[in-house]
């Protein structure tokens, strides 16, 4: 979104004593000019990527060393301050959303690389580093860093961990979790932790994995050791078209049957192929009702192979129109439109909303009906671009946030859709975190004694409760009043909850 | 059978504070820490409850032998992609899943396989209250809530009864090639550092005593540039598929006799390590073997040395007992990993002490 709306929770208030307290307590060790908390200066940090949701936090903090970092959190802890984590501040669910009575902590002064080791095909870069950075640094090795979320160029490593962010290649070389072999942080405590490390696996639980993923609730991330892959030696796209999204959808799916797994493999529909088109030229055929984005890579001769053996199925799938690129720029021209898809929407409507829930490939052709329905019952439209691939679904829906009962039925249009996904076997979110923006629908997908499970696997990491919380997992309390205002089919949601 | 029969018996054992031995076949009862438990057998909870080729999902309950898994796998040209040991007749796909061990493909370049927990997408896990909780689920992006299906797989049943599983399958690749090289030790492990950064198909390498052995694994065009390029000696195919299931399942000469045997896992650039006994590296160097006499501080410290750790994985003649089967936690890890247990398993009745002592 990118103009003022307001979706926040009741603002909180700053207590100026307790401010002045904690401001002290940090700058006894930290320079002055990295603890903020003057409102002109605090201001800048009271959303992220998702503006709908605002606060302005009590105080600002900015490391640049591990023991700042260590000493912050260790004060925060022993003060029973909150403390919420914030990398490249991109992120899309309002993942780093501030307390009125917390402590921001910005990672954005770690933002080096620390080491590229060849041999071992892994490099050391702090959370602030981009993404595509690390695939730049990296280049003339013949390496790079595989998962490519859309927002590359700006997000940063940090919160790729934080999101398990996957990507238009995700399906063939897999997500962060898959990519990372170490995370280095701090518990809240402040103690050194290292979750994984140099080698594939490492003793005990795979606490890699469960840190992966956890919005910064778990630990704050100082480093994290990437795994660099060997750059294939070529790639090349099959642009394809249908006359129907069903078609396209069987088509996805008839790849796949085929034994084949592409590097890539997106759809877009009719609505974004014609923003994209205008804002990029990408070269779309702006008849379909939507293009498949196939993509081999690999050596010449298996790109070759694959490609024809793409083709074949294109082909009998239906397709009425494809071509093939023939040189990097015309891949890289193909790719464009489909990376700049956010932006592209950004510029036919004063603002748009997001959405990242994921189903089985099977269920396309039905969600995109469901959507369309939706079009109608809330009066606003809807471009989908997919990861088709991988199942995660990126649907815009446009709208004007100056008109509040435009952004009301957007939030209603999204949530009905998140509620369908579930209904189709799927989930709220695919790669953008769930945040504070979807922690209603965390009611829906999960039982209370799931819900439960999970704030025991928080409290494990920190028993008091302070790192990012009321984030990503909703308390019973929570769920018991969303359920009272949202009733389905006469059945009301944990009915077993005492009501509030 | 339902999973009514598991929720009675947890539920008395809870009760009484009882713990329980979770077991399917009995084909890794080996593995882990020694430790008493009524036995909770899974295997009559069995049957694939969903598979869909192109969702590259199955979905199966835990006593689902394997084999049956592969079987149907196979049906459709398709793999668990990291290969799992059986390790004896009757296997089950909730021992794979727990024992989170894979095979020779663990490390393959290219097209992305990795290990258990790679591919997990989502699982059903019944409490100590008898009590179902299902985490993830059937998609391959799934980021609501915590990551707690991956957490399972090798967590050795100590968190709670896995009922069921749905892990991403892969295609079976197009075409193989196994070659054979002669390599000294220091050459090998040079050159499948080499390799590693080049875009070589190699899906498992074995180095033992003096040769090497490749698979290459993709394209047929791809399988056969790489086969020229990288040399060596062809292996018949069917010699290839008994090398590689002799060294999955641990049954290939190296493994025999009673010493012990322990598994190194290190970076894959570590030198080699200097031990008593004979070795196996697999896995571009990342995993080695070992059969030694050496004691448990002699090759933790080798280990440790070389930047990663060892586990005592087959005692063989020697006992588990007072030796540590995995590398001791440091005490932050200690703490957020004993109070995971106590997250899951408050009650202590599943698998207790069978991945530490301590818990």
């Amino acid at each position: 979104m990118n103009a003022p709306a307001d979706l926040s929770p009741a603002v909180t208030a700053i207590d100026f004593a307790r401010q002045t307290a904690v401001v002290a307590r940090l700058r006894a060790f930290m320079p002055a000019a990295q603890v903020l908390f003057a409102a002109e200066d605090t201001r800048p940090y009271e959303c992220d990527g998702l503006s709908a949701y605002r606060q302005v936090p009590m105080v600002v903090v900015l490391p640049d060393t591990e023991e700042q970092v260590s000493r912050i959190l260790a004060t925060c802890c022993e003060m029973g301050v909150p403390v919420v984590p914030r990398g490249a501040g991109t992120g899309l669910s309002g993942g780093a959303l501030p307390m009125g009575d917390g402590v921001l902590l910005s990672l954005a002064k770690f933002n080096k690389i620390v080491a590229v080791d060849h041999a071992a095909r892994t490099a050391r870069v702090q959370p602030g580093v981009r993404n595509l950075a690390i695939s730049e640094a990296v280049a003339h090795l013949g390496l790079y860093y595989a998962p490519d979320p859309s927002s590359q160029i700006a997000c940063s490593i940090g919160g790729n961990v934080a999101e398990n962010s996957g990507g238009v290649h995700c399906l063939k070389y897999g997500l962060t979790v898959h990519n990372v072999l170490k995370v280095r942080g701090y518990t809240v405590k402040g103690e050194l932790v290292e979750f994984g490390g140099a080698a594939l696996d490492s003793p005990g639980y795979d606490l890699l994995a469960l840190v992966i993923g956890s919005e910064g609730m778990l630990a704050v991330t100082t480093e994290v050791t990437v795994k660099l892959v060997p750059k294939p030696e070529k790639a090349q796209v099959i642009l394809a078209s249908f006359d129907n999204v069903e078609k396209a959808g069987n088509a996805v799916a008839a790849v796949i049957a085929a034994g084949i797994i592409p590097a890539g493999l997106e759809m877009m529909d009719k609505p974004a192929t014609a923003a994209v088109e205008q804002y990029v030229h990408a070269g779309y055929d702006l008849d379909a009702e939507a293009i498949l984005l196939c993509e081999s890579d690999g050596t010449s001769e298996e790109v070759a192979e694959e490609i024809g053996r793409m083709e074949a199925v294109l082909s009998k799938s239906g397709a009425t129109r494809f071509s093939v690129s023939a040189s990097e720029e015309e891949r890289l021209r193909a790719w464009s439109g489909r990376k700049a898809a956010f932006p592209a929407v950004g510029r036919i409507s004063p603002d748009y909303y997001c959405m990242d829930g994921t189903i089985p490939r099977k269920s396309l052709g039905e969600i995109l009906l469901f959507i369309a329905q939706m079009e109608k019952k809330y009066g606003l439209r809807c471009p989908n671009v997919f990861h088709a691939g991988d199942g995660n679904l990126h649907p815009l829906i446009l709208f004007n946030a100056n008109d509040p009962d435009e952004l009301h039925r957007t939030e209603e249009f999204a949530a009905e859709v998140l509620e369908k996904c579930i209904a189709l076997g799927g989930t709220i979110t695919g790669e953008h975190g769930v945040g504070i923006e979807k922690i209603n629908q965390m009611c829906i997908q999960f039982k209370p004694a799931e819900l439960a499970m999970f704030r025991a696997v928080k409290a494990a990491f920190d028993e008091q409760g302070l790192l990012n919380p009321a984030k990503n997992i909703p308390t019973l309390h929570r769920c018991a009043e969303f359920g009272g205002m949202h009733v389905h089919g006469g059945a009301l949601p944990h009915p077993e909850l005492p009501r509030f | 059978m339902n999973t009514e029969a598991f929720s009675q018996a947890i539920r008395a054992a809870a009760a009484d504070g009882r713990p329980l031995r979770i077991k399917g076949g009995g084909t890794k009862d080996f593995y882990g820490q020694s430790f008493a438990g009524e036995v909770l057998d899974t295997r009559d909870y069995r049957g694939i409850v969903d598979y869909e080729p192109t969702e590259l999902v199955i979905t199966a309950r835990c006593g689902t032998p394997l084999a049956e898994i592969e079987a149907a796998l196979a049906a459709h040209n398709q793999m668990l992609a990291f290969e799992p040991p059986h390790f004896g007749a009757g296997a089950t796909l909730g021992g794979v899943v727990a024992s989170g061990l894979a095979g020779p493909r663990r490390a393959a370049q290219g097209l992305y396989y990795g290990s258990v927990r790679d591919h997990m997408l989502g699982a059903k896990l019944m409490n100590s209250d008898g009590v179902v909780l299902a985490f993830g689920g059937t998609v391959m992006k799934n980021v609501a809530g915590y990551d707690v299906s991956r957490v399972i797989a090798g967590s050795l049943g100590t968190l709670g009864l896995i009922t069921e599983v749905s892990i991403k399958v892969l295609p079976r690749p197009v075409a193989n090639r196994s070659l054979r090289l002669a390599l000294d030790e220091n050459m090998a492990l040079a050159k499948l550092c080499e390799w590693g950064g080049l875009p070589l198909p190699i899906s498992a390498s074995a180095w033992n005593d003096g040769e090497l052995c490749l698979r290459l694994e993709g394209a047929e065009a791809a399988v056969k540039s790489a086969a020229a390029r990288l040399g060596g000696e062809a292996v018949s195919s069917a010699e290839a598929d008994a090398y590689w299931q002799g060294l999955r399942e641990q049954t290939s000469d190296f493994f025999a006799g009673a010493a012990p045997l322990w598994r190194f896992s290190l970076p894959a650039t570590a030198p080699p390590v200097a031990l008593t006994g004979v070795q196996l590296i697999e896995w571009g160097g990342a995993q080695r073997w070992f059969k030694t006499s050496a004691s448990a501080g002699e090759v933790r410290a080798a280990a440790a040395q070389a930047g990663g750790h060892a586990t005592l994985f087959r005692a063989g003649s020697a006992s588990k007992d007072g030796i540590g089967v995995f590398t001791p936690l440091d005490p932050v890890q200690a703490r957020i990993q004993r109070n995971l247990k106590q997250a899951f398993d408050p009650r202590g009745i599943f698998n207790p002490g069978r991945l530490y002592r301590e818990f």
